[in-house]
């Protein structure tokens, strides 16, 4: 993305979160923070290209939002990047922060995942905004992106209340043109004035600030009314759509004839406007991606309306992604059908159906990638069939094929927790064939906690800490035991095994990833012990820059077909019969399979 | 080596679905198309359609273009090219191409992990298939082409050389596109990859017409 000046006022393709960056940079943003997350990621590594911004990965978003806090105490206007989930981690000061009066401008950016590309659920963060009283803006291209962002510093100020940017992966990932403008230098001086009525959420005090929150959401709602960023575009009086965000671009590209109420505003809504509307058109349609939350919100006004099926019929599916597709058809039909009759199943059928046309050829999901460090480790835990608890990261793979070996997984840091919690239920002996498997930057995210029950509550887990040295899912960010910052920087680096010996672990070993040998002595060793151990099984990701090495040689006449190479599933080794066929472009030169062939067929490139 | 089997020629090129696996650069691709288009004074929208960070996954990317264009997403059926990176991803995402439409295939086999533990079978003839359904078909061996120009990598902007053929933009404009989009260390071989598909393909078109 451009940062140099002599572009400025020029038309780039930007992403969505490119553009939420830009909005960001221009409206003077001073300090910046995030845990990656798809699809919330970019947004941070966007704002690291201009300068004279803090910009941060904090070690999870609960740490980044109480930063930005801070910040904001100060009087900076400030940014706060996350995925959906990502919120629940930071919900515990954000439900606080909203009673607080915000100082300088605050942003939330909240990238939600509506049909789960990779996230382990669909939350609709716009529910988030109705329970802290907070307004949400829901941008529907790149350029909106960039300006809802620029208006949510100023509706933060002027309300005195954080705002929440709802993105989707759709807006996020998308690429559209956006215009560039100049930064806006922070006119204010920051300083922090000791103001414990405004600062400290001592009852007594937050009790004085409830009323407040409420004065202020009647105040939202009344602006609501008249805010720019909630349009009416008037067509044909026969259907009306109420939408907004990505599902806007769908229903102006399904129905270019029809009345158009777009919510830039997604929280307050504008009664008095839909209500108004909702008179003057025959059809009324809510198309919303996510929950039927502006559905229920217009339905409790008195105002029928067709959406996914609240009160009335059900025309849009509850699940997944929307298209322009389902959005033409699924009001045809409705129009077409000219009653209620399609159930909730037949629309969730029918969102499903695209991804049922083809099974029959092989899928091809995602997998742990040739020379990943992590496959030495999931092969010595399928050869001992040990049970895994799992975490998210790249790891999570682990649950696919050939390994099938992640047993467990809720969130961020669950696997620790899971660990002890079936110990607890079935006794010492579940850990004597079970791991805990996190990644280093997941480790840090929120595995120290629940490491720190184990050994508090006396179990006996054995945590297996996989250290690639990066947040590796999300594009290799860094974080506090990687060594380098958000701008790469070098930084500080966390020390892992000092860090667990002070948690009271004392059976700690460190082990490199590669030699399968020293990985199985030290799981076998560590899961045989009657006390919490952890095993940091390191190797830098194969995907970091400089870790590729030549690809191996396979020597035909050296094969017995044994196929014992195979069990190590590495994606450069296809099924030829009972023996391999290397593809020499996805080869790494790991050198994992050279040591599980017996023979010597397979052999490291002479340099 | 690129093979072009025609029916008929696309006349507009304002839909693409570009179709690949993880870490093979289709998401450069996309953006290489983007930004030509861009520069052409169109609307532009893209979306990459991609799941858990593109381990080694298929990958679906969109590019839109036109006077106005809404929703980010090409709706199925509707795609005017389709380029796959990979011989079965352009087979998995033929429904996205309208009938008569223009694709543009590498002759690369990367094999899904239930190939590789033998439970599932490659398909075969998957270049008959395509011959037979599609408009157009351009069958690449663009890791052959990238591997001469210096680098395998390059494989991505060989298929966009020879895709360039079929659309209305000179050398120039392509080369502003991928010079915007890669690093200075990469340029000279791509652009090299570039040239050499892309005259290998019209060499063909060439000879079609004779
Ligand atoms: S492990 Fe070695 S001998 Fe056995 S099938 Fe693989 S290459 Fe052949
Ligand atoms: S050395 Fe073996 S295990 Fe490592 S990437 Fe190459 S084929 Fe795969």
């Amino acid at each position: 993305m451009p940062t140099n000046s002599t572009l400025e006022q020029a038309v780039v393709l930007l992403s969505g979160n490119e553009a939420i960056a830009r909005g960001a940079y221009e409206a003077g943003v001073a300090v910046a923070a995030g845990y990656p997350g798809t699809p919330s990621t970019e947004i941070i590594e966007a704002l690291v290209r201009y300068p004279d911004i803090w910009v941060q990965w904090s070690p999870n978003e609960k740490v980044a939002l109480e930063v930005v806090i801070g910040a904001s105490f100060a009087g900076a206007r400030t940014l706060v990047a996350m995925k959906h989930v990502g919120l629940n981690v930071a919900a515990d000061p954000f439900l606080t922060f909203c009673y607080m009066s915000t100082n300088g401008g605050t942003v939330i950016v909240s990238a939600d995942d509506p049909g789960m590309h990779s996230s382990q659920n669909e939350q609709d963060n716009r529910q988030y905004g109705r329970m802290a009283r907070t307004p949400v803006l829901v941008p529907s291209d790149s350029q909106e992106a960039k300006s809802f962002t620029e208006a949510a510093f100023d509706i933060s100020e002027r309300f005195a209340t954080p705002v929440i940017l709802r993105s989707t992966t759709r807006l996020s990932h998308g690429r559209s043109p956006v215009k560039l403008g100049v930064r806006k230098e922070a006119a204010r001086r920051l300083a922090f004035e000791r103001n414990p009525e405004r600062f400290v959420t001592l009852p007594a005090h937050a009790r004085s600030w409830h009323p407040r929150v409420e004065e202020r959401l009647d105040a939202l709602r009344q602006f609501a009314e008249d805010c720019p960023f909630n349009r009416l575009e008037w067509g044909s009086k026969e259907i009306g759509f109420v939408t907004g965000g990505v599902a806007y671009q769908y229903v102006k590209e399904a129905f270019p004839e029809a009345s158009v109420l777009k919510l830039g505003l997604a929280y307050p809504i504008p009664r008095e406007l839909i209500r108004r509307f909702a008179s003057e058109v025959r059809y009324l349609f809510v198309v919303e991606e996510g929950d039927p939350f502006w559905e229920e919100l217009i339905l409790a006004q008195g105002v029928k309306v067709a959406g996914q099926g609240v009160a009335g019929p059900c025309v849009f599916p509850r699940v997944g992604e929307l298209s322009v597709e389902i959005v033409r058809s699924a009001v045809k039909e409705f129009l077409g059908a000219g009653s209620a009759s399609a159930s909730a199943g037949d629309r969730q059928a029918r969102a499903g159906k695209g991804a049922a046309e083809t099974v029959s050829l092989p899928a091809r999901p995602p997998v742990l990638c040739p020379g990943c460090p992590h496959r030495g480790v999931f092969y010595v835990l399928a050869k001992h069939h040990l049970i895994a608890t799992g975490d998210i990261g790249c790891y999570t793979l682990g649950a696919a094929p050939p390994f099938n070996n992640i047993d467990t997984c809720t969130c961020m840091g669950s696997s620790i927790g899971h660990a002890l919690g079936l110990e607890k239920a079935l006794g010492r002996e579940f850990s004597r064939r079970a791991v805990a498997v996190i990644g280093d930057s997941t480790f840090v995210h929120s595995g120290i906690a629940p490491l720190i029950d184990v050994v508090y509550n006396r179990g006996t887990v054995t945590v297996i800490i996989l250290d690639n040295g990066t947040t590796a899912m999300t594009g290799h960010q860094g974080h506090p035991a990687s060594g380098w910052d958000a701008r790469r920087q070098p930084a500080p680096r966390i020390d892992l095994e000092a860090l667990c010996r002070a948690c009271g672990v004392n059976d700690v070993q460190v082990v490199d990833s590669y030699d399968l040998k020293a990985v199985e002595r030290a799981i076998k060793a560590a899961v045989a012990r009657e006390e919490p151990s952890v095993v940091i099984a390191r190797r830098p990701c194969v995907l970091l820059p400089g870790m590729r090495k030549p690809p191996i040689r396979f020597l035909p006449e050296k094969c017995i077909d044994c196929g014992a190479c195979f069990r190590l599933g590495c994606p450069a080794l296809e099924k030829n019969g009972r023996r391999p066929r290397l593809n020499e472009v996805l080869c790494t030169g790991c050198l994992m399979c050279v040591q599980l062939c017996k023979p010597g067929a397979l052999i490291a490139q002479e340099a | 080596m690129v093979e072009v089997t025609s029916r008929s020629r696309p006349e507009r090129i304002d839909n693409v679905v570009i179709a690949s696996v993880g870490g093979q650069g289709g998401i450069l691709a996309t953006r290489i198309l983007a930004s030509l288009f861009l520069n052409q004074g169109w609307e532009v929208k893209t979306s990459e359609v991609h799941g858990m960070a593109q381990r080694g996954g298929s990958v679906e990317t969109h590019v839109r273009r036109g006077q106005r264009v809404h929703s980010p997403l090409v709706p199925r059926g509707e795609a005017d090219l389709l380029l796959a990176l990979e011989q079965l991803e352009g087979l998995r995402y033929l429904p996205w191409l309208r009938p008569g439409g223009l694709c543009v295939c590498s002759t690369e086999r990367i094999a899904p992990v239930s190939v590789t533990l033998g439970n599932q079978a490659y398909p075969g003839e998957i270049r008959e298939t395509l011959g037979q359904t599609v408009g157009t078909l351009v069958w690449v061996d663009a890791l052959g082409i990238a591997r001469e120009a210096g680098n395998v990598r390059a494989a991505n902007v060989a298929l966009l050389g020879a895709l360039s053929p079929f659309i209305d933009a000179s050398e120039q404009e392509w080369q502003e596109a991928i010079w915007a989009d890669l690093p200075e260390r990469v340029r000279a071989v791509n652009l090299a990859a570039f040239r050499m598909a892309r005259e290998l393909t019209t060499a063909e078109m060439g000879r079609g017409k004779a």
